[in-house]
């Protein structure tokens, strides 16, 4: 696995104008994981290979991980400490190489001992972040992962195996999947970037997860570029755009155009990777075929779009960049250190995500969609955001109402898919 | 927007349960939607508690039980995701709640049910408090009686399992709210 650079592979593909595309793919025996791996890299696509870890692992039970590895049982991803160092560099052996680099995905709030498990397996390049996996998925203490995620970047920020630079994502721009107002999750993303940064990371990329408005995940990602240049000039950083996380469209069709919307949100904005979404993912995990027909469709949509003219000027006016930065700010002012002042953010109230049932979460905040789709807030609580707080924009929230939110870009783009294909049959039937 | 519905930071309203990190306080959204009369204060016996199971990290489906609840009048505290049975067992003790409502979608809700139905029950005070379990329970796709069965012979009053929508539930919450106004 010499020289799997996770940074340069992604910095080459873009330079030669192609967006790398990587799937979320986890499987719990080495040979399967295997087999995904080298589906993945030899897809007729631009791809990096993804290790997702299992819920068992995530949590840090690595008991029920232990006896579901012995009894061969399904677990639901790769459980890289169970298996051992030796298992899984002979599971990459001949696949990760500097071309096809490999990340590991895990949603762990205390991922020291993952990170450590993957650096003796030889892999360098990892993603989360103390905010962004703590507050949506559990309810460990926050100063508990920051310590536990101070410890981990430690552990990588040493760890060079053949010489490659360590790389570490924020999830920051993903938080809950959906119905997070984007200069939140922007703002989120680079703090966490900025953290990771002064735990001695010196490669990072920023993620954004697209939402529901086009037109708003194109300032928000634009906004996201903007911050990083200023904030992180001695970092080498890049984008990667998620495509849509939360209720996913039932038809193949209205899944597919979702996912073609998030390849050209990806190129127009100038991102440079994509994390895919599969038609199988309203109804169950996808299988390695289903992800590998998802990264050769996006990498055609991507193809297939002219290549964005130039950096996009006056982002600064944008209303996600205007928040966005007004977060930022707002929390480096709590304390010198970012992960510190990250924590002391949430406590107090200046980062407050909508939804989020954490029990330091403050959860005054509150969002909705509007009429034009995008995201906006209703209740900002103690972030400041005062002036971006929409009046009578929402009427008390009900139970039906929040499934409409969460289903909103189920049924828009279900909806549009059932009318093509009417349409496509009508005029199969003119003809 | 200060509410009886907040049970968060230091309210002492639910006894904590600290291990390995863990927070034990507990809050729900209600206060992100709902106004309710300043300075109320939660009471023993009124307050539905909605949680997630032990290794259930999903929590739109607890916002969403939260709403519909709050919608036929009653408190909520919402556990929220990854609730040992310990932490449930504690809370419960000390709300003394009219309904407790367990929620899974991670395919594990058979065998932590299980656990939490064990936990709660073996507790005289929560001997007969009505406790319902509902989500995807299991990860197969097969006959489900035979883990209803099961739910329900270890002491869960009612189990719903993979329903198309809520109306059964929602009947349920109205006729408890309807006994006790």
């Amino acid at each position: 696995m010499s020289g799997s650079d996770f940074a340069g592979a992604v910095r080459r593909a873009h330079a030669a104008g192609r967006l790398v595309v990587q799937p979320r793919m986890g499987l719990g025996d080495p040979a399967l994981m295997r087999a995904g791996l080298v589906a993945t890299k030899a897809a007729a696509a631009r791809t990096v290979g993804t290790i997702t870890l299992d819920s068992y692992t995530r949590i840090g039970d690595l008991e029920s991980a232990e006896r579901a590895v012995r009894g061969g049982m399904d677990l639901n991803g790769y459980p890289i400490v169970t298996h051992g160092a030796r298992a899984t560099r002979r599971m990459l052996d001949g696949v990760a190489d500097a071309d096809f680099p490999v990340q590991v995905r895990h949603g762990s709030a205390r991922p020291a001992r993952i990170v450590e498990a993957m650096c003796r397996a030889g892999l360098s390049a990892t993603e989360g972040g103390p905010v962004s996996y703590c507050l949506p998925y559990g309810r460990t203490r926050l100063d508990v992962a920051l310590h536990d995620w101070t410890r981990a970047c430690r552990i990588l920020a040493s760890n060079r195996p053949d010489g490659a630079t360590p790389h570490l994502e924020t999830f920051g721009g993903c938080l809950m999947g959906q119905l997070c107002p984007p200069s939140l999750l922007v703002a989120v993303s680079v703090l966490e970037a900025l953290y990771f940064r002064s735990m001695g990371i010196t490669s990072v990329s920023v993620s954004y997860a697209q939402q529901t408005n086009e037109e708003q995940d194109r300032e928000a990602i634009a906004a996201l570029r903007g911050l990083c240049a200023e904030l992180l000039p001695d970092v080498d950083w890049h984008v990667v755009v998620y495509a849509y996380m939360g209720v996913y469209p039932r038809t193949a069709g209205g899944a597919r155009e979702l996912l073609a919307q998030a390849a050209r949100l990806a190129v127009d904005s100038g991102a440079e990777r994509l994390i895919v979404k599969t038609v199988a993912e309203a109804h169950r995990l996808p299988t390695i075929a289903e992800n590998i027909e998802a990264l050769e469709f996006a990498d055609g949509v991507a193809a297939g779009r002219p290549k964005p003219a130039g950096r996009a000027a006056g982002h600064r006016d944008s209303e996600v960049y205007q928040e966005a930065h007004a977060l930022v700010e707002a929390v480096l002012n709590l304390a010198p250190e970012p992960g510190r002042a990250l924590v002391t953010a949430v406590q107090r109230g200046l980062l407050d995500v909508p939804f989020c049932l954490h029990p330091e979460n403050a959860g005054r905040a509150r969002s909705f969609i509007d009429a034009d789709g995008r995201l906006r807030w209703a209740e900002v609580g103690a972030m400041p955001l005062r002036g971006a707080v929409v009046r009578g924009g929402i009427k008390a929230l009900t139970a039906s109402g929040l499934v409409q939110a969460l289903s909103h870009m189920q049924r828009t783009y279900d909806a549009a898919a059932l009318e093509r294909s009417r349409r496509g049959a009508a005029l199969g039937m003119s003809s | 927007m200060g509410s009886a519905g907040r049970g968060g930071r230091g309210s002492g309203d639910v006894a904590a349960v600290r291990q390995s990190g863990d927070v034990a306080a507990s809050r729900g959204p209600g206060e992100v939607h709902q106004a309710r009369k300043p300075g109320a204060v939660r009471e023993p016996g009124r307050m539905v508690v909605v949680s997630s199971l032990s290794s259930d990290a999903h929590t739109w489906n607890l916002v969403f039980l939260q709403l519909l609840i709050e919608e036929a009048g009653f408190e909520v505290v919402n556990l929220g995701p990854c609730v040992p049975a310990d932490l449930l067992v504690s809370a419960c003790r000390g709300l003394r709640p009219p309904l407790i409502v367990l929620s899974s979608v991670n395919g594990h809700g058979h065998q932590d049910g299980l656990r939490a139905i064990a936990a709660l029950r073996a507790h005289e005070e929560l001997a007969t408090t009505p406790v319902v379990i509902g989500g995807k329970l299991g990860v197969g796709a097969g006959d489900r009686t035979a883990v209803v069965k099961e739910l329900l012979a270890a002491g869960f009053d009612a189990v719903y399992d993979d329903v198309p929508d809520a109306e059964e539930f929602r009947g349920l919450v109205g006729a408890l709210a309807a006994i006790r106004s």
